[in-house]
Order: C-alpha cells, then structure tokens, then sequence
C-alpha cells in the first residue's frame, strides 16, 4: 500500500469549496512537490494531510505503519513568533516530544536524536545559540532539524525558502533532496520555486482546487498544462 | 529609614508569615505561566480574568458564600470563553482585544456595583482593588497554599508540551499534541493562579504579576529554560521585596509590588541593553 493516499477529499472555509475531490497517492521514497496558482489550495491540501482541518468529504489512509504523530512538518515562516527566547537546541529538542507520549521529560536518547539531526543539516554550531538572532535560512535549517526529529518517514514542506535570497534557498533544496536520497524520507512540498521543483522532484501534483496533474516530473514536463506552468525556465 | 527591628517585629507577626506563603507561591505560578502567556499573546486576557474574578468575588460576598469556590470556576468558564474568542478573533465580528476590554471593564462595573449596593462593603474596595494581606483568613492560606502546589506541579510536568505549543501551535498539533487539552490546562491553571493572588495583588494589579517578571527576563536571557527560571527568582524577589516595603511604609502590597517590578524590569532592560 502507498505510504499515504488520499480519496475524493474535499476541503472548505465556511461553505467557500477550497478543494473538491483531490484522489492521489503517495509512495515511500517519493519526492512530491505540490503545484498551483496563488490560492489554488496547496496549503489547505497540507493542513487536511496534517490533521490540523479536517475535510467535508473524502478520506486520507496512512499505509505502510505510518501514524500520523510519525509525520514531520515544516511550517510556513510567518506562522512563528520570529522574536521567541529559545536556544537552537530546544528548539529542535522539541521535535522529539511527540512521539513520547505520556513521558513528560527528555531522556539521552531524544537528546540524541536531536543532535543527529542538527548534524545532518549542518547546524551543530548553532546548538547554543538563540533562535531569534539567527538569520532567515539559519531559522529554517533549525526548524528542519525539529521536523526532522519528529520523522523517519515523511516529512511535509510548506513553501520554505519564502524570504531567503536565491544561494540560500537551493542549498536548503539540497539539504531536502539529501533527506529523500540519503535517508530515504519521503517529502511532500509546495513551492513556487520551479528551478528546485525540475531539479529533485520526482512527482507532480498541480492544484487548481482540484487537480490539474498529478503524476511523474517526466510526464508533467510533456503534457500542455506542466509546459505552460514551467514556463520559460525549462527552456533557458 | 526602615530599622531591623520593624523588620523583625513584621516577620514576627503570624499573618504577614502566612501571605508571604501564599504570596511566594502565587508569584511563582504566575510567573512561570506568564511566561507563556506573554509569548502567545494572551497578556490580556489574565486583566480580564481578574476583573471577571473581581466581580465574582463580589457576588459572592454579597451572598455569603466562600469567595474562592465561587471564582475559582466563574473564573475558569470565562477564561475558556477569552481564549476560544482570542483564537477565533481573525475571522469573528468583535475582534479579541475589544472582546476582553468589553468583558474585563463590564465585569469590574458589576462588581462595583454590587459592592457598593452591599452594606459594610465600601471601606473592602479599596483592598480588592489594590490588594491586601489581611483579607486572607486561615482557610484562604491553605486552600491557596494546595492549588498553587497543584498549578506549580502541572507546569513542571507539562512543562515541555507547554514550550511546544507555545512556540508553534501549528507544529505541535501537526505532530499529534493535543493542543486545544493544553490551551485549556493553561487557561485554567492561570484562572486558579488569578483567583488566589488577587486578593494579595488587588483585582487591577494582579495581571502585572503574570506580566513583569517575564518581559523582566527576556531583556536579558535568550534561552527558554533561563527565562523561566530567572522569571520566578525575579517574582518572588519582586514580592518579598514589595511586600516588606507595604508593610513598612503602609502603602497598598499590590501597589508596592507592581512598583518593585517596574524597577526591576528597568534594571533588566537597561542590563540586556548594555550586554548586546
Ligand atoms: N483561513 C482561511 N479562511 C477562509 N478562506 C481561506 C483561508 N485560508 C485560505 N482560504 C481560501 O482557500 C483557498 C486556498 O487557499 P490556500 O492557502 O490553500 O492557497 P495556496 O495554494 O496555499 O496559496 P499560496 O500560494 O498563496 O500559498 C483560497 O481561495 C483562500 O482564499
Ligand atoms: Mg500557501
């Protein structure tokens, strides 16, 4: 069974339809970048796969063991308070929490895995350092670090390089793309950002509040509406 | 100016001894919660609670009945009521500000106005309203001393679910918390934490004690758990100090307080200034 699919789901504000009827699957491994116009639903899609709103109709499976507390997610910036006291290690730490459960504190290995993940983004220098003074790209990393905490499996993205200059966004693509090929986590993001979008993603889902596309990267890119939607930069 | 004997004689004195118990607990309960409720915006709503605790209080005095029984869950209701508008405010017709100014200033009417319909209450306003160690009686002390216990032991216990959800409710929910059971958990432990220091601090004062110890700290610290900390050592500080400063020179004990807070806030806001 695929790692997530979703049947017919429809989702709306107060009787405005943002989506209507969305069918599609998601398999281990994949690398999902989600599609569309400004408004089209791309982030209510997440909320619904996040549980954070829940849809009118339709239904979203988890497969493969998947729970949906075993689900990282990395947040639109704006969503956080950019002036909070906290430490880059509690930050990240609290990616952890849950899959705790009831256990109230952290122990080594929570600790641990914090670390581990800090690593793998190349952010352990900034363990100590305080959340509020770093940089654009440096707070994503960290929130990444936390997302990363919280999964082995999937990790949901929600246009993340909104804010960061060009050079920062392609290596935070690289650290995603590292993710998916090197520990195997499946990603499902939006972006607006076609260059990364043609370089790693390996399936399409273009929303129009309902889908457009859905499908590989190497049909999307033949097919009228995945040529329109690249525009020119495919052909640079 | 102030000898060491007023001093010894004023700690000698049983009732000073048992508020300043009550006082130092409710100090650290409401600093750590501020804590929160300071980073998530909700500075407010602790003023409106306590005029809603004011008024409560009022009725039930009016009626005779035990003061705390009455506010602690009148208190609780209305605190749910400001949260659920806080969060709902983006899209409902009264946004959440000018919903906790219309309930805070209708409930502190009511009160008034049952106070001064009720015989024998007048001269009480004044120490509702600024705060006074004598109206705690010998039942008071020890139904505060356990439910600050209480709100004191679920902080600790919650203590990194409340940093989570604090920091991005989105995250946290995402992740499997259970947010809406936490948002409650803090809504009620400030009601209970409002209830009990409001007759110490006065109904008008007792938000600056959830407030001022916080903001005191993030002048200066960077780290979650440094705030915390530092923020109830600043609050209990801020009281004891306030409150031997009340008993010496006979002003108000929420009054003194609240001044001692501001002074320390400026101190800590010119330290984190000059550390930058
Ligand atoms: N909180 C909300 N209340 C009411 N309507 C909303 C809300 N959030 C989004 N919508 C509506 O739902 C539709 C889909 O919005 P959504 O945020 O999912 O778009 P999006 O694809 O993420 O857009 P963007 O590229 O700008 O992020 C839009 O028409 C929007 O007006
Ligand atoms: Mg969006």
């Amino acid at each position: 069974m695929s790692l997530l699919s979703c049947k017919n789901l429809s989702m709306s504000y107060d009787n405005n339809n943002a989506l209507t009827d969305i069918s599609f699957d998601v398999d281990n491994g994949d690398y999902l970048c989600i599609v569309g116009e400004n408004g089209s639903g791309k982030s209510t899609l997440l909320k619904g796969l996040l549980g954070l709103m829940s849809p009118i109709s339709g239904e979203i499976l988890f497969g493969d063991n998947l729970k949906p507390n075993e689900i990282g997610y990395l947040p639109q910036q704006q969503s956080i308070n950019r002036s909070f006291p906290a430490s880059c290690f509690e930050v990240v730490l609290s990616g952890t929490l849950s899959k705790k459960g009831l256990i109230p504190f952290y122990n080594k290995h929570d600790k641990a895995r914090a670390l581990d993940a800090m690593q793998k983004l190349n952010i352990l220098s900034l363990k100590n350092k305080s959340y509020k003074q770093l940089s654009g790209g440096q707070q994503q990393r960290v929130l990444l670090a936390r997302a990363l905490c919280a999964t082995d499996k999937l990790l949901i993205v929600d246009e993340p390089t909104t804010g960061l200059d060009p050079l920062i966004s392609s290596e935070f693509y690289k650290l995603i793309h590292k993710l998916n090929k090197l520990y195997g986590i499946t990603i499902i993001m939006t972006s607006h950002d076609i260059n990364s979008l043609t370089k790693y993603a390996t399936k399409i889902l273009h929303l129009k509040n309902n889908v457009q596309f859905i499908g590989t990267y190497d049909e999307y890119k033949n097919t009228e509406i995945g040529k329109t939607f690249l525009g020119g930069i495919s052909h640079v | 100016m102030f000898s060491m004997s007023a001093l010894l004689g004023l700690l000698s004195q049983k009732f000073i001894l048992r508020a300043m118990l009550v006082g130092v607990l409710v100090s650290l309960c409401a600093s750590l919660l501020g804590v929160s409720l300071v980073l998530k915006r909700y500075s407010m709503i602790g003023d409106g609670l306590s005029h809603v605790g004011f008024a409560s209080l009022a009725i039930s005095m009016a009626l005779g009945w035990a003061p705390l029984l009455v506010s602690i869950p009148v208190v609780v209701i209305s605190a749910f009521f400001l949260l659920r508008i806080n969060n709902q405010s983006n899209d409902s017709a009264i946004k959440g500000d000018s919903a906790i100014a219309l309930i805070s200033s209708s409930a502190l009417a009511l009160g008034i106005m049952i106070t001064s319909l009720t015989k024998g209450m007048n001269s009480d306003v004044i120490s509702y309203m600024f705060g006074s160690i004598l109206t705690l009686s010998q039942s008071d002390v020890i139904v505060s001393i356990v439910l600050s216990l209480i709100v004191l032991v679920l902080f600790i216990v919650f203590y990194n679910k409340i940093f989570t959800v604090t920091f991005d409710e989105n995250f946290a929910k995402a992740t499997g918390t259970n947010v809406s059971l936490l948002n409650s958990l803090l809504a009620i432990l400030t009601s209970i934490t409002i209830v009990i220091g409001m007759r110490i601090m006065g109904t008008l004062l007792i938000s600056s004690l959830i407030i001022f110890p916080s903001l005191s700290s993030m002048r200066i610290f960077k780290k979650f758990k440094h705030v915390v900390i530092s923020s109830s050592i600043i609050s209990v500080f801020c009281f004891l100090l306030g409150l031997i400063l009340s008993c010496l020179i006979e002003i108000p004990t929420g009054a003194s307080i609240v001044v001692t807070n501001l002074t320390v806030f400026i101190i800590c806001h010119i330290i984190g200034k000059t550390i930058k």
